[in-house]
């Protein structure tokens, strides 16, 4: 049987519109605009003035602050402007502006293809690398890489998982990269082992991709300690906690991280980030971004420096369809509609979806019926039929107490109600007050 | 047969008497002194429960004030002066006379002056719209409009007007109690004077967005000029952020700024069409 997460989760039509389409490079954008805060933490600060002239992979803002990276010039040119810009959200974000010219490489970057494999290297080396390169969790928490592998003292990693699930639907940027560089994922998988002193490696795959399945089982053979698990298709088996549950059978602790439990996560993106800081030194600054959607003309995986407007994606898959609805950045279960899209790639960027005004359209919310198909998809064993009224009413104790922390936000509970009830708007409204109450406690 | 009744008579008397003097005992053990005045107190605050004082309720606010010496930072904004002078007497004390507030909206954002350039479809509340992005318009400082203060009033005061998609405080119902500044994440209510007639004078945009910029998205954006700051006879104007405030506090509704404003972002409201001396209004504040 295969390995799966045991409680909740639900089954999305997957959509994979782009899978098996080779990585396609798109033509440098004119001008890019690269965030400061593309990490979890605090923004970093640019070192870079208008009127520098930079070279890809340079450095040009430096992460202060603990859960903070470095970014990383993704084009050659000169700093036209270092100002505000709207991000995803809408809301305005510190950005520096850079007016491509040419494709020059800062020194010391491989940015050629060829493979290399150089494991004598120490751990502590490899951490140093990855911190400098500026990589975060690819998979869209952009959690920065550094801080993970610096496990904290008094507890042990024993494995690394790797996740190459892609639960979502439609996104097949991993899918593509695990066709396309398994061997680099080897690699680096080898690299983040080191690095973290552990002696097994475990890769998750859904079997709705068994191509990469297979085509990573062969490489694992060759390399040690590195096994691949193919698992049941689920959602929300891409979270963290999912994934560590289905392959190790070890449950984080309410409030704890991974390495509670002696596990480190990864994602496929990030591994391959690590190969390419470590072994090309090549600092992060271009990804692979699925853009697909039913109506447009050709759904592909690009590879995209970090930076460039969604509208030129758009337009090079073909262009927006007519009857968008919404233009979603990341995944329709846990993505983001867009206000404009003249917003930048961004690390977490992970595929841009183009809905139909007909798909993307909502249902009434009617009344709740209990009939609790809710609590019965929720993968963190939570009650969000009854998390949802206690946040409307702003009880936060009672929330607090029924664990609305735990919630992973994976939209499985919004996405079964047949009532339509928006219930993660709910939770996810009353877990950052209660969230703010516990900071206010700590204090 | 008479006997038995006799028994049983006595016997439930004295089980009877003796459940009195356990209780009686246990009550005096456990007896808590709350002091008289709490209710007396109680009894002259108007039982909103709405939570303006900072205090849990009336009941609470009223031990607050019966325990505390003064009425240092002790007032209630929906009973007002009236209330705090009738407590005083209740408590012996000196009433501290406090200027009437009312709430207003420091945006002018409606349709008209703000297009909207997306829409929203999810759910309606402010507080969850602003949690996930910026909003239906440029503007990432105004109004959103989903009516979190109109829910948060209890006193009907806020209602929002279909035609501008903006919430309108009704004066003479509003009791500056403060639901709706905290229910609005955009922070755009604030508490100002209250003057007779209920005139008002304030600039009702929060942008601190660079002037251009603001008034990209917003033909009434306070575009941080400055004008009515030097016009301003009464240092009542503050520049900061790109944003002009008015005190209200300072100002003394000369009306002078409402010319100077090149984009329109100072309202005046209450005023008879034609300009006349407002020295009257000045001196005295209403209640």
């Amino acid at each position: 049987m295969l390995k799966t997460f045991p409680k909740g989760g639900v089954h999305p039509p997957e959509n994979k519109l782009s899978a098996h389409l080779p990585i396609r490079q798109i033509p440098l954008p004119p001008s890019v605009t690269i965030l400061l805060s593309q990490h979890m933490g605090a923004p970093a600060k640019a070192i870079v003035e208008k009127g520098d002239q930079v070279r890809a992979g340079q450095l040009i803002a430096t992460g202060e602050g603990f859960l903070s990276g470095n970014v990383h010039a993704s084009v050659s040119g000169k700093v036209t402007r270092i100002d505000e810009v709207q991000d995803a959200s809408g809301y305005k974000r510190q950005a520096v502006f850079i007016e491509t010219a040419g494709d020059e490489w800062f020194e010391g970057i491989k940015s050629d293809d060829i493979l290399e494999k150089d494991f004598d290297i120490d751990g502590q080396e490899i951490i140093k690398r990855i911190t400098e390169a500026g990589i975060v969790g690819l998979g869209g928490a952009t959690f920065p890489s550094h801080v993970k592998l610096n496990v904290p003292r008094g507890k042990k990693a024993k494995f690394l998982v790797v996740n190459g699930v892609e639960c979502e639907p439609y996104l097949t940027s991993d899918h593509a990269l695990m066709l396309e560089k398994g061997e680099e994922i080897m690699v680096g998988v080898q690299l983040l082992k080191k690095a973290l002193n552990v002696k097994l490696a475990h890769i998750g795959i859904e079997n709705n991709k068994p191509d990469a399945i297979r085509h990573l089982k062969e490489l694992s053979a060759k390399h040690e300690g590195i096994q691949v698990h193919a698992l049941k298709v689920k959602y929300p088996q891409g979270g963290e906690k999912q994934l560590i549950r289905a392959i190790t059978g070890r449950e984080v602790p309410s409030g704890g991280l991974p390495v509670d439990v002696g596990v480190v996560v990864f994602n496929i993106g990030t591994v391959y980030a690590v190969y390419e800081a470590v072994q090309k030194n090549k600092p992060l600054i271009e990804r692979i971004v699925t853009i697909t959607g039913k109506d447009i003309k050709q759904p592909s995986n690009f590879r995209v420096r970090i930076g460039t407007p969604i509208s030129a994606l758009i337009e090079a898959a073909g262009g927006l369809p007519e009857n968008t609805g919404k233009v979603i950045m990341g995944g329709p279960m846990m993505g983001k509609a867009l206000g404009n899209s003249e917003v930048p790639v961004v690390k977490g960027t992970s595929g841009i979806l183009i809905l139909s005004d007909t798909e993307s359209s909502r249902s009434i919310i009617q009344p709740c019926i209990r009939c609790a198909k809710c609590v019965s998809v929720c993968p963190m064993c939570l009650e969000p039929y009854l998390l949802m009224p206690l946040a409307q009413q702003n009880k936060f104790d009672t929330l607090e107490a029924a664990h609305v922390m735990d919630c992973i936000e994976c939209g499985s509970c919004s996405y079964i109600c047949p009532a339509s009830r928006p219930l993660l708007d709910y939770i996810r409204q009353g877990k950052s007050s209660v969230g703010k109450i516990i900071r206010s406690r700590k204090k | 047969m008479s006997m038995t009744i006799l028994y049983t008579v006595l016997t439930l008397s004295l089980l009877g008497a003796v459940a009195a003097l356990v209780l009686y005992q246990v009550a005096q053990r456990f007896k808590v002194f709350e002091d008289p005045r709490i209710d007396l107190v109680e009894a002259e605050l108007p039982a909103a429960n709405c939570g303006g004082c900072g205090y849990a309720g009336c009941r609470n606010f009223a031990e607050t004030l019966v325990k505390s010496d003064s009425f240092d930072g002790l007032f209630c904004p929906v009973g007002g002066n009236d209330t705090m002078a009738r407590i005083a007497a209740v408590l012996g004390r000196e009433a501290v006379a406090k200027e009437a507030r009312v709430a207003v909206l420091r945006c002018n954002g409606t349709c008209e002056f703000r297009p909207r350039t997306n829409v929203y479809d999810g759910t309606k509340s402010c507080a969850i719209a602003s949690a996930i992005y910026s909003g239906e318009t440029g503007c990432t400082y105004g109004c959103l409009g989903f009516g979190d203060c109109v829910t948060a009033c209890t006193f009907d005061a806020l209602h929002m007007d279909e035609k501008t998609g903006l919430p309108v405080v009704e004066d003479d119902k509003c009791t500056a109690c403060g639901a709706c500044v905290k229910a609005c994440p955009r922070n755009l209510f604030e508490l100002r004077k209250k003057w007779k007639g209920n005139k008002k004078i304030y600039v009702a945009c929060s942008n601190e967005e660079k002037g251009g910029v603001a008034r990209k998205n917003c033909t009434v954006a306070c575009i941080g000029c400055g004008k009515c700051f030097k016009v301003c006879p009464y240092d009542a104007i503050v520049m900061k952020n790109n944003l002009a405030f008015i005190d209200s506090d300072k100002c003394k509704l000369c009306r002078k700024c409402v010319a100077e404003c090149p984009t329109g972002s100072i309202i005046e409201i209450g005023f008879p069409p034609k300009k006349e001396k407002t020295a009257e209004e000045t001196a005295s504040v209403s209640n």
